[in-house]
């Protein structure tokens, strides 16, 4: 048996746990049973479909174009989750796609710069995957944590622009605080790591018979690739964000003026 | 036109012109307000509840502009006039007092941050505080104290205006005299003070000056003398 093949069977062997979690949802009257079945049902056609078209992408005879192709992709459909997981935040789908793009354009010019991967289909999409997929999350959080701090600390804000404050002076203690929120959990996991659980790029290489300490640098690498790209899409955002919501004169926009 | 220095000369402290301001394009607020601001002089600006006042004083510092009119200091259009240089010389203290994280120096210093551990101390004395309170966390200030530090936070700019928005709302009776009372001090140190409240009785207290606004419009005399009539007859205190 393959560890890295598991078959339809395995995957329908792997169901029963799902079957599991429904059993327990419905004597525990969680009433969660059909919202399991969904995620489960989606999970799977999502994931099958793009497995379907990452075979094509990544043949070792298909254009390396197909793979940046994929890439563009991903940042659009992360720019449109991030416009829509944090509507009050002005001009965030624009923000969000500038983030995308210029966590995408340091990070994999850094990676593929120092030779840390060869460039190849098969590294571009699931790097870039894993860049863009954390990244998103953490501009979401910051671009909440912004208005919901200026809106909060708008007295503050305005008593430091009324003492000749600048827009960027006024408003740093609370940007900063937004964009450590934002970071720590990124901090925390990385140095969590390994005591608690074992990444999934460093199991699946464990699973596919890859030496121990060969995935952990590999899994190494790709984490402190993380931590840049989300830290880099927080300062894009924060910076880019805090910009639009005061004016030119240094006054603090009304946080619904500013989305207009 | 870029933003350009204040000259130093000129008659006129802070003047209002026909000032308007609307919220979004169906809402106004102020409809061609005009005053002007006395140096060395407490000018109150009273009226109810709702009358724009607290927003007149926003445009005073350039917190908002005008949709119409002008707001002149020393003569020159604020719009010109570069906004951080405009509130270093034209202060604002809040309705609530704001203190910010850290000491009491730290608040002091957002405003100047070259001050000297004395001029810090002697901004204290200023408003009747112990210089000893530099260390103090600006969070635990009683209500008076923390505006107090407020006054004196403004004053380490150096203002020639103070705009005040209702700076005693917040605080008990004799809180309330004594900022009154510093006010009046810092008027007849040359400080021309833009005072906004809707206490009658406090207008008599404080007042050099007094114009009423009512629904976002300069009163008319026989209004202004109506209004402050009320006051006379103690039915609002």
């Amino acid at each position: 048996m393959n560890a890295t093949q598991i078959g339809w069977a395995g995957l329908v062997g792997s169901f029963a746990l799902v079957v599991v979690a429904i059993a327990l949802s419905f004597t525990q009257r969680l009433q969660l049973s059909r919202s399991i079945l969904w995620a489960s049902a989606r999970a799977a056609v999502q994931l099958l479909l793009v497995g379907f078209a990452l075979r094509l992408v990544l043949d070792s005879n298909a254009s390396v174009w197909w793979a940046w192709l994929w890439v563009v992709i991903m940042i659009g459909f992360a720019s449109f989750t991030i416009g829509s997981r944090a509507k009050e935040v002005p001009g965030i789908f624009l923000l969000g796609t500038i983030s995308m793009l210029t966590v995408v354009v340091v990070s994999l010019s850094v990676i593929f710069g120092f030779q840390v991967f060869p460039v190849e289909g098969r590294t571009i999409v699931p790097l870039a995957g894993m860049m863009i997929g954390n990244s998103m999350t953490a501009s979401v959080l910051v671009g909440r944590r912004i208005v919901g701090e200026l809106s909060e600390k708008r007295d503050e804000v305005e008593a430091r622009l009324a003492l000749g404050q600048s827009w960027q002076d006024a408003s740093r203690p609370y940007v900063r605080s937004a964009l450590r929120t934002a970071l720590v959990p990124q901090i925390e996991s990385t140095k969590a790591v390994g005591l608690v659980f074992l990444p999934g790029a460093m199991t699946g290489l464990v699973l596919a018979g890859v030496d121990a300490v060969d995935a952990v640098t590999v899994q190494l690498a790709i984490m402190y690739l993380i931590l840049g790209s989300v830290a880099t899409s927080v300062t894009v955002i924060g910076l880019g964000l805090t910009r639009r919501v005061f004016t030119s004169d240094h006054r603090l926009r009304s946080i619904e003026r500013a989305t207009h | 036109m870029g933003p350009t220095r204040i000259p130093v000369e000129s008659a006129e402290l802070l003047a209002f012109d026909g000032v308007s301001f609307a919220v979004d394009s169906d809402r106004e607020i102020l409809h061609g307000v005009s005053l002007s601001v006395a140096p060395a002089a407490v000018t109150v600006l009273a009226g109810p509840s709702g009358a724009g006042k607290s927003t007149l004083l926003r445009l005073g510092n350039r917190l908002e502009v005008p949709s119409a009119g002008n707001v002149r200091f020393r003569g020159q259009d604020s719009a010109v006039i570069d906004p951080r240089e405009l509130r270093r010389r034209v202060g604002m203290v809040f309705q609530k007092p704001v203190p910010f994280a850290g000491s009491v120096r730290t608040n002091l210093k957002v405003g100047a941050p070259q001050a000297s551990e004395e001029e810090l101390g002697r901004s204290l004395q200023r408003v009747g505080l112990e210089g000893s309170l530099l260390d103090r966390v600006a969070d635990d200030l009683s209500g008076g104290e923390a505006q107090r530090m407020c006054i004196a936070r403004t004053l380490l700019t150096q203002p020639e205006v103070i705009l005040m928005d209702e700076p005693t709302s917040a605080l008990d009776h004799e809180n309330r005299l004594g900022i009154e009372h510093l006010a009046k001090e810092l008027a007849q140190e040359g400080i021309g003070i833009l005072w906004v409240s809707h206490d009658l009785a406090q207008v008599r207290r404080v007042a050099d000056h007094a114009l009423v606004l009512i629904d976002g419009r300069n009163a008319s005399d026989e209004e202004t003398a109506a209004y402050l009539e009320q006051g006379m007859s103690g039915e609002e205190q």
